[in-house]
């Protein structure tokens, strides 16, 4: 695999430790972490923080039953929650998110095509396939928009973006992303949905930028 | 294999029985390792109740006041504890010392189960890494892990009140992803340099266990 270029901005990441990003961002965080050794090790980083927060709690007492409660079902059987694996181009969390079908494409226009993974009041994740050396049509985003490449690559303004970039763009960004020659791109994108969210945008995308 | 000795009281630098082969693993600086995880790895490696109960002393309370603290109620927080816990002894296996202290893989368990239970959705996490089977335990790899939590847990302790307070409350998952990129750019800034210096041994670490 060829290098990772682009990654997660820190304070996105903190918040993703935190668990505190919305939905469809943490999907394409997880995914991202998946494909890249130096994001999970910043995310292993923000959870040893988290772990030292923890240890450092002041503690309350518990019940007197709890421990007995707790020890007493050790033994009892559980249904250990579905493991998705990545599955081709597709990461873990792609799969969870999807749990476990194949992608079911719809046309979008120009030869493109997605697949809308989840979409709510928080925002939506989706999957793009982008045709060689197709642009991407005009897809305006109120807010915040993530991108991870999962196959292919794609060029803008702002650079070039191959497998495990991750590209952070805002409505202000002006931007044709551009699907590479050779193959098809495709892409995890999430956006946010709401436009109630607009005004923080630019309050929470200067601290992204300037690292 | 719940043994009467569990009523007894334990003694200040108690050594769980099953724990020992594992100490042996961990030969030359066992003394280091701290009693955290030589609980865990008995608990991971050997089933080792006594050492889960001695996890449950140390951490139940922590996170009954862990959780509480995001105003959850006393009766609400003890589920979660109990949730929490039993996670801890069923996917033990996950637990892997040579990238995490226990308290930051409690942590994340803690607020996976958190926000399960508030959002009433999975929260998206990255695929596992995996260790290989039957590997030995590198001793100098899971002591530098500790020491850099231990330097960390030294910075974080030298901040002012105010940014310690910012700190909590962005990884109690109080504050949102906005909220982190502007108000905790100073207690982050702060720790960053800490958690750099970490991230180059993690990654080393994972480089092993990425495919």
């Amino acid at each position: 695999m060829t290098a990772i270029n682009h990654h997660i901005p820190d304070p996105m990441m903190a918040a993703y430790a935190a668990g505190t990003l919305p939905h469809a961002f943490a999907v394409v965080v997880a995914s991202h972490v998946s494909l890249c050794t130096q994001c999970r090790a910043a995310l292993e980083a923000h959870q040893n923080v988290g772990g030292i927060v923890l240890e450092d709690t002041r503690t309350v007492a518990l019940s007197s039953s709890l421990k007995d409660d707790i020890l007493s079902q050790l033994d009892a059987p559980f249904t250990p929650a579905p493991v998705y694996e990545r599955s081709g181009v597709l990461p873990g969390p792609v799969m969870e998110a999807m749990k476990g079908r194949a992608p079911r494409w719809k046309k979008l226009g120009m030869g493109v095509r997605q697949d809308i993974l989840t979409a709510d009041e928080t925002g939506s994740v989706r999957l793009l396939h982008i045709p060689p050396g197709q642009a991407v049509p005009d897809h305006s985003h109120n807010g915040l928009e993530m991108t991870l490449v999962l196959q292919g690559s794609f060029s803008d303004e702002t650079g070039h973006f191959g497998v495990g970039d991750v590209e952070i763009a805002d409505e202000t960004l002006e931007h044709t992303p551009t699907a590479d020659e050779g193959e098809a791109c495709i892409c995890l994108a999430a956006t946010d949905a709401s436009l109630r969210f607009r005004s923080l945008v630019p309050r929470l995308l200067q601290p992204l930028f300037r690292i | 294999m719940l043994t009467a000795t569990l009523d007894k009281p334990r003694p200040l630098s108690p050594v769980p029985p099953a724990s020992r082969e594992e100490r042996e693993n961990l030969s030359h600086r066992k003394t280091d390792v701290s009693q955290q995880t030589v609980w865990m790895l008995a608990v991971r490696d050997n089933r080792d109740r006594e050492a889960f109960a001695a996890l449950f002393d140390f951490f139940a309370p922590r996170l009954k006041g862990f959780i509480m603290r995001s105003g959850a109620s006393a009766h609400l927080a003890e589920e979660v504890v109990q949730d929490v816990m039993l996670t801890i002894w069923r996917k033990a296996a996950q637990f892997d010392p040579h990238r995490a202290q226990v308290s930051a893989w409690i942590y994340q368990i803690a607020r996976n189960r958190q926000i399960d239970i508030a959002r009433k959705e999975y929260r998206p996490m990255p695929e596992e890494l995996k260790e290989e089977p039957g590997s030995e335990p590198d001793a100098s790899q899971i002591l530098a892990i500790e020491q850099e939590s231990g330097q960390l847990k030294q910075a974080l302790s030298k901040l002012k009140p105010e940014q310690r307070e910012v700190l909590e409350k962005a990884y109690m998952g109080d504050l949102t992803h906005q909220e982190i990129a502007t108000q905790t750019g100073l207690p982050l800034g702060t720790i960053k340099s800490r958690i750099r210096l970490g991230l180059e041994r993690l990654r080393h670490e994972l480089k092993d266990l990425t495919p």
